[in-house]
């Protein structure tokens, strides 16, 4: 039992770090119906970038939030400078435009910064802390606490402010919202700088638990894909319930089947899921008449 | 005499690869040619899937995974010739593809994309975890076909990677002869029609799960051949044969150059095959400048390399 509770830990705390990357996922593909595989860049920059400003000397507040600020740039960037000016093109170009901002942003990195692994210490300290037999690393606690604040925080801001109930009503509907007088291109730059910002976060207060390198964004990438769509893409619930899903399914297998498995497990049940419901489990029902 | 397009192709194809060598600088260009065709003879498939019938696969490198393995597995258990590992490879991959196809191609766009994916990813894993089958991550060594010694028998004295460089283009021609050939064939004209739009096909008479299952099936069985091939003539292979980048390499293949013609996606493997062997000069920079190329190509070459250059080599040609 302690065994099992153990592994539900850990498999919650890496389903939150996906969690994170596929509402990075769910709120570009809203905006702007394009899936942005260099969404695990982000979460490598924020890293990164925290690491390196900490080892500099910064206080890691200062430190994490400059990266935050870093990524949420980038993220613009990549709107404006990229996803903008290829509007209309089709899935295929999208998905290589997108990778191969994967592809430059990390060989960027690799040039900005090194090819070592980076971490930088806890945010409360390193003591587990038991529970019911198992144990829980204080950081696990602030992924967890983070990621539900971070998700609450989307929430109101979607929900409440006159901008982000532009991004929603961009997501639903982009020719009604521009007939309605909304800036559809702001809409998209918020979304991407949010989508960027959140993934750094995640890297933020994941990277003293799984320490950061320039590679990991693709990783990272699929897996919140895999996430995004075991949920029903386009779905924020979905992007949550999806994450964590996928993060417990791949930390039960390694516990009690194999570990070098546990990443062929996740794949398997997003294939099963798939061939049962094609658009996910939260997905919009969408019923094809032929 | 009018030359159809389709001998066009052909004919631009074999001149290419039988003047190019006239220009290589050393013999290690060879190699980096016979890498090319192995290349071309991938994304000659994924035209057919892509270019033809309008079908995503970001795991197409699943089933070159599963033929370099074959290649490389199965003359050392059965004790048989490696030509009898690629075969077994081919009709092995074309039997998952067929298994998997009609689950995996009722999604659509990017839930096609994770499917496809999620297929990929799990080659990789199984022959990055079976270390005592396939040697896992540092990979296994592959026997020699017997090429050089062919070429020996009939006195033309050619060096290995020259023996590569002629065998593997003529395949390459002749997958690229077939898969010309299928496009003007009915079926082509059937693939065709799904690409524009899967109701129309359907509602004109065209089984659209069958042509797309076809379709699938075709491609895997050459990234298949091409994977076998790739382990045979490199002498050994490793399981980032069928890992994402290389699937993801070989889609970017087919677009970048222009992926409704084969043409246009051989063109797209010349490019990237020799890119890198260029940039190994500034290695430190190779990862930017082709995820910077991928970017500027699809950004301000929307239909890619080939069709747009040929669409200015006309123009000129009427001014």
């Amino acid at each position: 039992m302690s065994d099992f509770l153990q592994f539900v830990f850990s498999g919650t705390t890496v389903g939150a770090i996906y969690a994170l990357v596929a509402l990075g996922f769910t709120l570009i593909y809203n905006a702007s119906s394009v899936v942005n595989f260099a969404q695990g860049e982000f979460v490598m920059i924020g890293g990164m970038v925290t690491a390196f400003l900490f080892a500099a000397g910064l206080p890691l507040w200062l430190a994490a939030m400059l990266a935050v600020m870093a990524a949420a740039v980038i993220g613009i960037l990549l709107n404006k400078l990229a996803i903008e000016r290829a509007r209309g093109a089709s899935v295929v170009s999208l998905i290589i435009i997108t990778i191969g901002a994967s592809i430059f942003l990390s060989g960027l990195a690799q040039i900005v910064f090194d090819k070592q692994i980076h971490h930088f210490p806890a945010f409360t300290g390193d003591d587990p802390i038991a529970v019911l037999g198992a144990t829980i690393l204080p950081q696990s606690l602030w992924v967890l606490v983070g990621g539900a604040a971070i998700f609450g925080a989307l929430y109101l801001f979607l929900t409440r402010s006159i901008l982000g109930k532009a991004v929603l009503a961009t997501a639903n509907n982009r020719l009604a919202a521009q007939l309605v007088g909304i800036n559809i291109r702001s809409a998209m730059t918020v979304s991407f700088g949010l989508s960027a910002a959140i993934g750094a976060l995640a890297g933020v207060m994941a990277t003293p638990i799984t320490l950061t390198s320039y590679d990991i964004g693709v990783g990272l990438a699929l897996k919140g894909f895999a996430a995004a769509m075991l949920g029903g893409m386009g779905s924020p619930a979905g992007a949550i319930v999806g994450g964590l899903l996928l993060g417990l399914i791949e930390q039960l297998t390694a516990g009690y089947i194999s570990s070098e498995y546990k990443d062929a497990a996740a794949f398997i049940v997003i294939l099963v899921v798939l061939f049962a419901m094609p658009s996910g489990l939260l997905g919009p029902r969408v019923v094809e008449r032929v | 005499m009018r030359i159809s397009g389709k001998s066009w192709t052909l004919i631009v194809l074999v001149i290419c690869i039988a003047l190019a060598p006239l220009v290589f600088p050393s013999s290690f260009y060879y190699r980096v040619g016979a890498l090319i065709f192995v290349n071309g003879l991938a994304v000659t498939g994924l035209v057919i899937l892509f270019g033809y019938a309008g079908q995503i696969s970001l795991g197409h490198a699943g089933f070159a995974g599963i033929g370099a393995y074959s290649a490389a597995l199965i003359p050392v258990h059965f004790g048989v010739h490696p030509i009898f590992g690629l075969l077994v490879g081919a009709v092995l991959s074309g039997g998952v593809a067929f298994l998997i196809g009609r689950p995996i191609l009722r999604l659509k766009g990017y839930y096609l994309a994770v499917a496809t994916l999620g297929f990929g990813i799990l080659v990789y894993i199984v022959l990055n975890n079976e270390v005592e089958l396939t040697g896992g991550p540092d990979g296994m060594a592959v026997q020699d076909l017997g090429l050089r010694g062919v070429s020996n028998a009939l006195g033309l004295g050619l060096t290995t990677s020259q023996v590569w460089y002629w065998f593997l283009g003529l395949v390459m021609v002749l997958g690229a002869f077939l898969a010309l050939n299928l496009q003007a064939s009915p079926t082509g004209r059937a693939l065709r029609s799904l690409h524009d739009s899967e109701v129309a096909a359907g509602t004109l008479g065209v089984n659209v799960a069958r042509y797309k299952l076809t379709a699938f099936v075709i491609s895997a069985v050459y990234a298949s051949l091409a994977g076998s091939l790739q382990a045979l003539m490199n002498r050994f292979v490793t399981p980032d044969v069928a890992g994402f980048l290389h699937s993801i390499e070989w889609l970017t293949m087919t677009v970048l150059g222009g992926a409704g013609t084969v043409l246009g996606a051989i063109f797209g493997a010349v490019l990237l095959t020799a890119l890198p062997q260029a940039l190994t000069v500034f290695q430190e920079y190779e990862h930017m400048v082709l995820g910077l190329i991928m970017m500027l190509v699809m950004i301000f070459l929307p239909s890619g390399l080939f069709p747009s250059l040929a669409r200015q080599f006309r123009r000129r040609a009427l001014a």
